[in-house]
């Protein structure tokens, strides 16, 4: 296993900030500077504090430090048949853990299998204080202490350096493939609605322009039962379809106008809003190209029992985030100053006061 | 009457109907004690409110008055988690029993906290869906305790904790707010305040509507059960199981004093003769089930098994479950009393704390039976006793005790999913560093900074840490030094 424990100079580096009162950017492999709002600081680089500590397959768990690279863990992982069941985007060749934990992001899997929070175990952080704090564990099951390795997962960096983790994996699926059948939009939900209510193997669906994208996965058998069952098209290269949505590679996701990820309840209606859209996670995921005001997307997406997030473009100095309610704000503020107090860390980068 | 509870009576009554505020000795000896009856305390007052708005007014009212609140569900938690607390008062939630939505498209169900764990599965059955987290107690435990203590159950494995399977909390902090935390789609903007919440034990705020999802109920599930001549085997067989690739839906193992107490109690057909069973349930759809069935009772017998048994039926099946589920009262049919532990630790050291337990248990003279949520590694070793002999209970804790410690030094933790409650508030010192304890305090002044909402409960003091760790000097080592003794 490599070895790449800098935690020391990472702590001198978060203690110098706090005396000289400076402000440090967290980076990683910098694949996902694009997300977020802009924000500033001396770079904090967590590339060197890299390395698997340890991996049982069957364990389920994997302690890994936050700068290595995504494709080291899959590649290792898929030496074993085990995967990282939340399928985070890359979003480019260098893309950490770390940054994946630290934006929160998941891939098609998520509505069927896990979101990278559900895989947290335990993480090691430093705070603003340079204190590093161990919360969860290696274990499955671990109520003791507050939750706060799922509280950092998706904080944006803002309230503290995470050092390390330990995520539950879970074995790959024997066997997958893609099915591809024509839809009208509403039929498309209803199809994605049905299957979630249905014991059926399936583990991705995506809808755009016509075409409802279906991934079946499982054992032989049962991809092959479901897939009888079900009906539609075989696609050819289905991993390379799942890959190119995940990665924001399709067709759809080339353009320089803003690109907002709207969360939405899945029994959500398709939403009539001006510009093109793609849906996926069963319907909970509507990625939406478009040049409208922010308020009517907002408003619209709220009322939808979701939120919307500016995801890529725009303008980043803005909410790029739903704003919060300001009950939910005070909290958030207080929590931030407690991991945080020097405010440090990522300024700005969730919202403007964080 | 105190007048303190005079005062605080008066005050809550001039909002809620008479029959919601009990304050007699009778009627607040119900609420005594949660599932830990070792510890019993009476709360100044126990109020039922039925609406949200009531509980804002209680809240607020304890609020401006400096009065403290124990939230309670069904009483069944097992580290002292509602046990009340002299100058509070304990508010139950158990009033608020209706389910208020299932949304079939969404696959979720929108329910008050004191709805019953079993009932949301029974109520969403007729759609083909369930709700997935099924601790043991589930026909009597809440939902608002379940997320309260992030309760796990035999199913968790496959299909994960309380943690994994809600969406959206409406919850009520100590000034009387009320907020609402996640949302019906799967995420929610800003910090992840729904997991800061599950687990809370009641500390951060008040419950009062949870937005559950609900998974279609699996196609065909199958049991097999395998019998073992050695505890060992039996625990390299799950890592074995695991290591092939299949997730079971529940992988459960029972030692020969939990098999024989739980055969003599439920009929459940055991072999009392094994030194440890395996429970292993697959589900899926057909061909999968078909398939991995055959793959599991090969990979048992290669690990040893001296016998493999796939339930005949569901009958069959449910009687293998029962068996299994009723471990705990069985346990207290063979004992007078008996104490439930639940430390989590990675599976591959299973054997090693075993030994190490019954050890303990000879060092101790009180016998232990153990269950074990084996896919999870969540132990729970039951030690039995008899608390009308003068000093059991005492050296029972102790041995407990000395169990927590154990799993933390393998790399576990002290609670799997009973919470810390008053019960482990000790050993959070074992697990936890100064630094990891002050920083728990801060977040819970963010929500409480009155410390009002279960006081003394889930996070120790660092004084009382100071204490603990000049009785226990482990491996030499003074835990918090930087503190000062007294
Ligand atoms: C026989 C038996 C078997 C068990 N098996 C399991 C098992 O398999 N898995 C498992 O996880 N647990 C198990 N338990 C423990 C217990 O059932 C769980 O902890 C359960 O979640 C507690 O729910 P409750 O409604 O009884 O909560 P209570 O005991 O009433 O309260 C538990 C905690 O939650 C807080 N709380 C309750 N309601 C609220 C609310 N609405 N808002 C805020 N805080 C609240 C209380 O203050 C307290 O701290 C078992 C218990 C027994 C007796």
């Amino acid at each position: 296993m490599s070895v790449g424990d800098s935690r020391q100079i990472i702590r001198e580096q978060v203690l110098a900030a706090f005396d000289r009162k400076m402000k440090l950017h967290i980076t990683g492999g910098g694949s996902k500077q694009f997300y977020g709002r802009a924000s500033y600081g001396e770079p904090l680089d967590m590339r060197n504090h890299s390395g698997i500590v340890t991996y049982d397959p069957k364990e389920l768990v994997l302690t890994v430090r936050s700068g290595t690279t995504l494709k080291e863990i899959e590649s290792t992982l898929a030496s074993e048949g085990q995967l990282l069941p939340f399928e985070p985007p890359h979003f480019g060749e260098h893309a950490t853990i770390g940054g994946a934990i630290a934006t929160g992001l998941s891939g098609p899997r998520r509505p069927y299998s896990m979101s990278a929070r559900d895989c947290m175990l335990g993480c090691q952080l430093l705070n603003g204080k340079g204190e590093y704090l161990h919360f969860g564990g290696q274990v499955m099951k671990n109520v003791a202490g507050y939750d706060v390795s799922r509280l950092v997962t998706g904080s944006m960096g803002t309230l503290g350096v995470l050092l390390q983790f330990s995520l539950k994996v879970l074995p790959a699926p024997g066997s997958m493939i893609t099915l591809v059948q024509e839809h009208s939009v509403e039929q498309a939900l209803n199809t994605m609605h049905r299957i979630k209510g249905s014991p059926l193997p399936v583990d991705a669906t995506c809808y755009h322009e016509g075409r409802l994208y279906i991934r079946l996965s499982g054992s032989a058998g049962a991809v092959e039962s479901a897939k009888s069952q079900m009906g539609g098209q075989v696609v050819d290269d289905g991993d390379r379809f799942w890959q190119q949505l995940r990665e924001h590679e399709l067709d759809f996701f080339k353009t320089e106008k803003p690109l907002w990820r709207l969360s939405v309840k899945p029994s959500t209606p398709a939403l009539e809003l001006e510009g093109e859209q793609l849906i996926d996670w069963g319907g909970a995921q509507r990625w939406l190209i478009s040049e409208l005001p922010e308020q009517e997307i907002r408003t619209a997406t709220a009322d939808a029992g979701g939120h919307a997030i500016l995801f890529r473009g725009g303008d980043r100095t803005g909410n790029v985030f739903h704003p919060l309610p300001s009950s939910l704000m005070t909290i958030h503020e207080r929590l931030k100053n407690t991991f945080d107090p020097g405010a440090i860390f990522n300024p700005g980068a969730m919202y403007a006061s964080l | 009457m105190s007048t303190s509870q005079n005062t605080i009576k008066r005050a809550l009554c001039s909002f809620l109907p008479r029959d919601a505020v009990l304050s007699s000795k009778e009627e607040l000896h119900p609420y005594e004690c949660d599932g830990l009856s070792a510890y019993r305390r009476l709360p100044l007052l126990v109020v039922l409110p039925e609406t949200i708005e009531q509980v804002q007014r209680i809240l607020t009212t304890c609020h401006e008055m400096k009065v403290p609140v124990v939230a309670r569900g069904a009483g069944t938690g097992l580290s002292g988690g509602a046990l009340p607390v002299e100058d509070g008062i304990l508010l139950s939630l158990a009033k608020f029993n209706q389910i208020l939505d299932v949304d079939t498209d969404s696959c979720t169900a929108t329910v008050q906290p004191g709805v019953r764990n079993l009932a949301i599965s029974e109520a969403v059955k007729k759609h083909g869906l369930y709700y997935a987290p099924d601790p043991s107690s589930q026909i009597a435990c809440s939902i608002g305790g379940n997320v309260a203590e992030n309760a796990g159950g035999v199913h968790c494995l496959k299909y994960g904790l309380t943690v994994h399977n809600i969406l959206k909390l409406k919850v009520i902090t100590i000034d009387g707010e009320l907020l609402t935390i996640g949302s019906d789609a799967l995420d929610a903007p800003g910090y992840d305040l729904l997991a800061l919440m599950t687990g809370s034990e009641g500390m951060l705020g008040v419950i009062v509507e949870i937005t559950v999802k609900l998974l279609p109920l699996p196609e065909r599930a199958q049991v097999i059960l395998a019998a073992f001549d050695n505890v060992e085997k039996a625990g390299d067989a799950v890592g074995t199981i695991i290591a092939n690739g299949i997730i079971p839906a529940g992988l459960e193992m029972m030692d020969n004093p939990a098999i024989r107490a739980a055969e003599s109690f439920a009929h459940a057909g055991y072999p009392t003769d094994a030194e440890a069973i395996l429970l292993c349930e697959i589900d899926g759809t057909n061909e999968e089930v078909s398939e991995q069935i055959m793959q599991v009772r090969q990979l048992l017998k290669n690990a040893g098994a001296t016998e493999v048994r796939t339930a005949k039926d569901e009958k069959e099946r449910q009687l293998f479950w029962k068996g299994r589920k009723s471990a705990f009262p069985a346990v207290g049919r063979i004992s007078p009393d008996y104490y439930c532990m639940d430390g989590t630790i990675p599976r591959r050291k299973l054997a090693h704390v075993l030994k190490r337990i019954s050890e303990l248990s000879q060092e101790y003279g009180l016998s232990v039976a153990n269950v074990f949520h084996a896919g999870d590694g969540n132990l729970h070793p039951l030690i039995l006793y008899d608390a009308n002999i003068p000093g059991e209970l005492e050296k029972t804790e102790e041995l407990g005790g000395k169990i927590l410690e154990l799993c933390v030094e393998v790399g576990g933790t002290i609670t799997g999913e009973h919470g810390v409650g008053v019960e482990k508030i000790n050993q959070m010192c074992v697990q936890f560093q100064t630094d990891e304890l002050r920083q728990f305090h801060l977040v819970k002044e963010c929500f409480d900074p009155l410390g009002l909402l279960n006081p003394g409960k889930a996070v120790p003091t660092l004084h009382r840490c100071a204490e603990f760790g000049a009785m226990h000097v482990h491996k030499g080592e003074l835990a918090f030094p930087e503190l000062e003794r007294f």
